[in-house]
């Protein structure tokens, strides 16, 4: 493996039960970019994150990240590894029991020995980042569905991770914060020197902020390419997503009979 | 190729259905043992944040002290009232401090409590693991690097085998004082012989230490019960309702059985 890669994955395959999730996926992530994941709706772009983040163990296939195999780590040492990743969760995951300044501060006081003094510091830093500030006392309940998703955003970073994974940090959002988180996580990238996995399906914001696409369809890459790239491509994946055709090679309907069949078998087995 | 009778497919499904159940079970009890023995290996970590587990015990232990002692209150004027009612007959209405102490300290302190203690503590705790479950919390502590069974799941386990012996003694306690009301301030037993026959009667050692011993089995059970079924439950609003049922029943039961196979063992004759 290549060190300018922080992380690979080599041929991966992943089930629920019997039902292949990802068919032989590989990806390399290089240090210090950010690479968006685009493809259709349960396609398996979550499960994907989780497998890099080791929640979900692959069939088959590898999952480097910074040159150690995740499923294979032991409890300690995935736990080490951890410390060094954050992750926003597709619908947020912020503890509801403790406030957003808590929830922002949560891995600091697990993690560190920081006085409170300093906590309180760089909380409101990430806070301000996201532009809840003066929302720090608020509990999660009193949050919009957007704000929400900028707090969970600000906890990701809470640690300045070496690796960031965002599930679709634009969803909920309003045209003017979507800009402006955009822009966050491409400054947050590059001041960390951190390396980012953003799963969206925003497009047109993508294509300002990253470095790199892969597009996923079925279980498995069909396209990937800079921005540039993708802008002149001809394939017609690539064509669908960037002109948001309904009509394509993704499917928008999840696997099903045809639906003639369907609503006519039943009227057939009523009749009987 | 002849095809079975529909009697023949009904057998099978039955016998199949059968097999799926008890495979079901198997599994969960296997993935119960591990959870239970997971829990144990995480209980030293949360214990060096004594924090935690004393929260729990205020959250569970605490807040149950009004329905335990009101409940204990009116349990032991019932027993002065059928204890006198009885003991009269045989003109030993002296007695009636015996008779109230040793069936709350020996059955009614541990079994009432506990059952209290179930579905106003146990089922709480299911509804918030439950919960977290569902709403990804607990996934979320997890990719923190933060282990949601030593800093969600083991100090509410302990808080609540912490509490569940105090609440029984408070709930016998209670209890003795409804007793005490009724027989000797309402009926006017003699109060001397009330307290003397208690105190001569109740040994500490066999009695007070049985119920002891019972009130932490059961608290111990109903918690486990209590944080495996939030723990395990499907991560859906129906999913955590079914398992705070199943803690609810589950606890009760448990609790019954236990308390016989308990006083099996403790009863001696003399
Ligand atoms: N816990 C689970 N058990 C069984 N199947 C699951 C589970 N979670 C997800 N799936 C299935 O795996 C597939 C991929 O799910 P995943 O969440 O990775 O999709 P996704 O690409 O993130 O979709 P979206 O863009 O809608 O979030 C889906 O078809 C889904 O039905
Ligand atoms: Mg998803």
């Amino acid at each position: 493996m290549s060190a300018d890669n922080l992380v690979e994955i080599k041929d991966l395959d992943f089930a629920y039960d019997d039902r292949p999730i990802l068919k032989g996926i590989s990806m390399e992530i290089p240090r210090g970019k950010v690479v968006a994941i685009m493809g259709g709706s349960g396609c398996g772009k979550t499960t994907l994150l989780r497998l890099i983040g080791g929640q979900l163990k692959p069939s088959r296939g590898e999952v480097l990240v910074d040159g150690l195999s995740v499923p294979h780590l032991g409890n300690d040492e995935l736990y080490a590894l951890r410390r060094r990743m954050g992750m926003l969760f597709q619908f947020g995951a912020l503890f509801t029991d403790i406030s957003v300044f808590d929830n922002v501060a949560y891995q600091m006081r697990e993690h560190t020995d920081l006085p409170e003094e300093l906590i309180r510091d760089m909380v409101l830093l990430k806070l301000n980042a996201v532009g809840l500030r003066g929302a720090h006392q608020l509990m999660p309940a009193e949050l919009s569905g957007g704000m929400a998703r900028r707090v969970a955003l600000a906890r990701a970073i809470a640690l300045d991770p070496m690796l960031i994974m965002y599930d679709e940090p634009f969803a909920g959002l309003d045209p003017i914060s979507l800009g402006v988180i955009g822009q966050l996580i491409r400054k947050l990238n590059d001041a960390l020197g951190a390396t980012t996995i953003m799963v969206t399906h925003d497009i047109q914001e993508s294509l300002l902020i990253v470095d790199f696409i892969y597009f996923m369809s079925d279980g498995k890459i069909v396209a990937l390419g800079t921005p540039d790239q993708i802008r002149a491509s001809k394939d017609p994946f690539v064509h669908q997503f960037v002109f948001a055709e309904a009509d394509g090679p993704v499917p928008f309907h999840y696997p099903a009979v045809p639906i003639a069949e369907e609503l006519l078998g039943r009227g057939a087995d009523e009749q009987a | 190729m002849s095809k079975p009778s529909s009697g023949q497919h009904v057998l099978l499904s039955i016998v199949a259905r059968l097999g799926h159940q008890v495979n079901d079970a198997l599994q969960r009890l296997g993935f119960a043992t591990r959870f239970f023995i997971m829990l144990l290996a995480c209980s030293g970590q949360s214990f060096r944040r004594l924090n935690l587990t004393i929260r729990e015990i205020y959250f569970s232990g605490f807040q149950s002290l009004l329905i335990i002692m009101v409940s204990g209150l009116f349990i032991g004027m019932v027993l002065g009232m059928q204890g006198y009612e009885t003991l009269q007959r045989y003109g030993s209405a002296d007695a009636l401090g015996v008779l109230v102490a040793l069936s709350l300290v020996r059955e009614l302190g541990p079994v009432v409590a506990a059952l209290l203690f179930a579905s106003r503590a146990g089922s709480s705790i299911t509804a918030e693991i439950g919960l977290m479950k569902a709403t990804e919390q607990l996934t979320a502590m997890d990719m923190m690097a933060v282990n949601p069974i030593a800093r969600v799941v083991a100090p509410r386990f302990w808080g609540g085998v912490i509490s569940m012996p105090l609440l029984a003694a408070l709930f016998s306690a209670t209890g003795v004082f409804g007793g005490y009301l009724i027989g000797v301030v309402f009926i006017g037993v003699d109060e001397g012989a009330f307290w003397s026959q208690m105190q001569a009667s109740v040994d500490f050692r066999y009695d007070v230490w049985s119920g002891i011993v019972k009130s932490f089995v059961f608290g111990v059970a109903v918690s486990l019960i209590a944080v495996f079924e939030g723990y395990d439950a499907v991560p859906t609003a129906e999913g955590v309702s079914s398992s705070i049922k199943g803690t609810v029943v589950k606890s009760a039961l448990a609790i019954l059985a236990l308390d016989f196979v308990l006083t099996s063992f403790m009863f001696r004759e003399t």
